[in-house]
């Protein structure tokens, strides 16, 4: 059974049809890449899922079970965390208080350990630990909202343009990181427009167009894909 | 060159006519005649005259500070200092002009010309960008006559009464007096003075700006230590009245007014310490924070503890006067850290904080009177209802809060400052008069008793308001340092990242309102416990705005600002009683200049001061 079915979600924002109909599904220990144009409706697949929106059609199971109304909060101790698009850290927390806030929902007393291992992960967190949030690169914000995803110890991560407005150098550490996330056994869901990166990582890919699946196939297949090179890769 | 030249007369110009336009104003609204009753020094000169110098002091000195960065020389510093502050009386001058019989047709003469000067400046613009004959023609025609129609009806209003007090009635005698410095019988006489004056205060102005930092700052120190203990002369009598005996007071003080000599001495005292400050404070801060961090904690902790020891004499030190002034800034810092909880930490503008203020008053007041009110007859004592006023208010908070949780910024603050009215017209109606009283509110609240003792006086309130603003500030603290408080900054800076953490966000920001009005309900009841007796008319919008503006003013989520902005904003009206008047005008124009000069506030929290320097936007894109 999959980690998470989405089954033709139809979400609105107001009268506007955003999703007409949209069905995926991501196995658990997968890298899955969403891909498409602005405005395909990619992020707002993303907030259905994670209970920003609610769909007016059609359901999303997590794990078995109907999440398709449920609030976003309540969603995060059952194991799905999201890394906004344009990463979102608090900007005036510092780097502990916004891995702090990223384990919320824990009650457990592995927090301080969880801190220590986002050190391990992104050295450059560690040495900036008690900084203001809002004073560091954009690609640090980036290493410092996916490790705050983190530390809510997820199932599912959901990743919204984890490379946008960082420089190309940064982009390669950002995917070489989500990787390294998957193999420790993290199920990822990854929403981008560069494409060309996302493929190269991910085992299989949704080609979203205007709110509708366009092309279903595995990464290494959709790499190759006539279509998809054309509109996306930038290959002719 | 020239460029430079046009330059520094544009900087000389603006600053001298935005200081006349400020002395005008302060006159034209009755400041200056209102301030002329508080004299600063016996004899000497009062507060409206001290406005009078203290403008072209402060605009030349900044207009020579500006002329100092474009690298002028000395002479030149001095001439723009004169030239600021004849431009300081000029406005003033006109109107006096204006004001006098001799000199009135003036002011026929110029409402006269008025049109005309106007329609020709239009009709040359329209020249100049080469426009139609005709249309120039037409247009001046036109202006002509629209703007003579106004200008005519004013001359011809003037014509009738003969006094300019039809159209400014606070450019009165005492203005005259002030503004001429009392002469008022010799026009030019006064006129001159005024001038000389002004272009003295200017040059002066100048001359600091020239003059080598340690003097500089010494007698900048010197002059304000004295001038603020004369302006103060009646507070500052008020608190030496408790400790020193009458013949002496009576060397000091004439009635309320410092005398000369003591005047005199104090600021040769506080210009040499200001001296030696300037000259050694360098070496002292350095020298303490090169002791070893044990040291440092113990003069830090004697530093405390005679803080505390002086907190805990205050009302025996400052009388009782300024007891009950203390004791209404304690209800304010109150209600400022409850306030604070809202606005500072979870950014939920609530611009009906009165409510709480209300409700804590009314519950203690119905509940301990002993008046035709209170039917239960002094069962319940001040200490039994404090906590009781407390859920009230949280209680209140709740259910306000449930129907705004979702609403965001503006809408919010429309519908919290729609509930602010909600109470007081409630409190004012018919319908609750059985219970609360109506417009004749309730009386004969009985005052607390401690131990046996009646605390009655303001002296001895002032403990139960200390208390309560220490408990509220431990918690305020704590929970500023703790995940809640978090919780909170994180809503206020995205709630929708938030929500992704898993936080609940509306759960959160009930904790907040809840919280936020606890503080509120205790406030309230010890006004109502203070005064003795409640009526509607104390639960007004402006509750809500003092609070609010003393946060701005203090600093937006810092705890020490909200002590400072009460005393600022509730403490210094209640000194100044001259100043009540123009109360709201002067938090107007307060708010107005914090934005500009120092939107952090006066105690800034770490958190803000920060995110002003560098303009970190909170806000970053969401969602597309």
């Amino acid at each position: 059974m999959a980690l998470l079915e989405v089954n033709d979600i139809h979400t609105y924002y107001g009268n506007i049809h955003a999703l007409k109909g949209v069905s995926f599904e991501v196995d658990s220990g997968e890298i899955i890449a969403l891909i498409g144009a602005n405005g395909a409706g990619k992020t707002t697949t993303l907030r259905t899922i994670s209970g920003l929106m609610d769909p007016r059609e059609g359901s999303v199971f997590y794990d078995g079970e109907d999440i398709s109304l449920s609030r976003a909060d309540t969603l995060v101790s059952k194991g799905i965390s999201m890394v906004p698009e344009g990463r979102g850290v608090f900007a005036k927390l510092t780097v502990e208080e916004n891995l702090d806030m990223g384990a919320y929902t824990r009650r457990d007393g592995g927090i301080k350990d969880d801190l220590e291992s986002s050190y391990e992960l992104f050295p450059r967190l560690g040495e900036r630990k008690k900084q203001v949030a809002g004073t560091l690169s954009g690609g640090e914000q980036q290493m410092l909202a996916i490790a705050r995803a983190l530390m809510a110890k997820p199932r599912l991560l959901l990743l919204d343009e984890p490379s946008m407005g960082l420089a190309p150098v940064l982009v390669d550490g950002v995917f070489d990181t989500v990787e390294r996330i998957a193999s420790e056994g993290v199920t990822i869901l990854l929403v981008e427009q560069n494409a060309h990166m996302a493929l190269q990582i991910a085992d299989r890919g949704y080609v979203l167009q205007s709110g509708e699946v366009a092309i279903a196939d595995t990464a290494a297949n959709l790499r190759q894909n006539e279509t998809v090179q054309r509109t996306y890769l930038g290959i002719d | 060159m020239n460029m430079l030249r046009s330059q520094r007369a544009r900087t000389v110009l603006t600053l001298g006519l935005l200081s006349g336009a400020f002395i005008l104003f302060i006159g034209a609204v009755g400041m200056i005649a209102a301030f002329q009753e508080r004299e600063v020094v016996d004899d000497v000169f009062s507060l409206g005259q001290l406005l009078l110098v203290l403008a072209p002091f402060a605009t030349g000195y900044i207009a020579s500070d500006r002329l100092r960065e474009s690298e002028a020389e000395a002479q030149v510093m001095i001439i723009g200092g004169v030239a600021v502050g004849l431009l300081t009386a000029l406005p003033t001058v006109i109107l006096l002009l204006f004001n006098s019989a001799e000199y009135r047709f003036l002011l026929d003469l110029t409402l006269k010309l008025v049109p005309f000067v106007v329609a020709t400046i239009y009709a040359v613009r329209l020249h100049r960008i080469g426009s139609d004959q005709r249309l120039i023609i037409g247009s001046w025609l036109a202006i002509v006559v629209l703007v003579g129609i106004v200008t005519f009806s004013f001359a011809l209003i003037f014509e009738i009464k003969g006094d300019l007090r039809t159209v400014l009635p606070n450019i009165s005698r005492d203005w005259v007096d002030v503004v001429t410095f009392d002469h008022r019988n010799e026009l030019m006489t006064g006129i001159f003075t005024l001038l000389l004056v002004s272009a003295g205060a200017g040059a002066a102005g100048s001359i600091m700006v020239l003059a080598p930092p340690i003097p500089r700052k010494a007698l900048l120190y010197g002059l304000g230590v004295t001038l603020i203990v004369g302006a103060f002369g009646e507070t500052v009598r008020l608190i030496l009245q408790e400790n020193v005996d009458r013949d002496t007071l009576k060397l000091i003080f004439r009635r309320d007014t410092l005398r000369q000599n003591p005047a005199l001495l104090l600021f040769i005292v506080s210009t040499i310490s200001g001296f030696l400050w300037a000259k050694f404070g360098q070496q002292a801060r350095l020298g303490f924070s090169n002791l070893e961090p044990s040291r440092r904690r113990a003069v830090n902790g004697v530093g405390m503890l005679v803080f505390a020891g002086i907190m805990l004499m205050l009302p025996w030190l400052i009388g009782r006067t300024l007891s009950d002034v203390a004791v209404t800034i304690g209800i304010f810092v109150l209600m400022g850290l409850g306030l604070n909880i809202a606005i500072g930490l979870a950014g939920l503008l609530d611009l009906g904080y009165v409510t709480n203020y209300a409700v804590g008053a009314y519950i203690l007041a119905v509940l301990t009177s002993i008046g035709p009110l209170g039917r239960l007859d002094g069962v319940f004592t001040f200490w039994m209802v404090i906590p009781v006023a407390l859920l009230a208010a949280m209680c209140a908070g709740f259910v306000f809060a449930v129907p705004v949780l979702r609403m965001r910024g503006d809408y919010l603050a429309i519908a919290t400052l729609g509930f602010g009215e909600i109470i007081g017209k409630l409190a004012i109606s018919d319908w609750l008069k059985p219970l609360i009283g109506g417009a004749q509110g309730v009386q004969a609240i009985p005052k607390p008793i401690f131990l046996g003792i009646e605390l009655k006086n303001p002296e001895e309130l002032y403990y139960i308001v200390l208390v309560a603003s220490l408990v509220t500030l431990f918690v305020s603290i704590r929970l500023n340092n703790s995940r809640t408080g978090r919780q909170w900054m994180a809503i206020r800076e995205d709630e929708d990242v938030a929500t992704a953490m898993g936080i609940d966000t509306s759960r959160a920001k009930l904790l907040a309102f809840t919280l936020s009005a606890a503080t509120g309900g205790v406030a309230g009841a010890i006004f109502a416990a203070k005064v003795g007796t409640v009526f509607p008319n104390s639960f007004t919008v402006f509750i809500s705005i003092n609070v609010l503006s003393l946060i701005i003013v203090g600093g937006i989520a810092s705890n020490p600002g909200i002590v400072v902005g009460a005393v600022v904003l509730i403490g210094l009206p209640e000194l100044l009683r001259e100043f009540s008047d123009f109360r709201f005008l002067m938090y107007g124009a307060l708010l107005v200049i914090m934005m500009i000069k120092r939107p952090q506030g006066f105690v800034p929290s770490k958190l803000v001061s920060h995110e002003i320097r560098t303009g970190v936007k909170a806000k970053m894109a969401a969602a597309d």
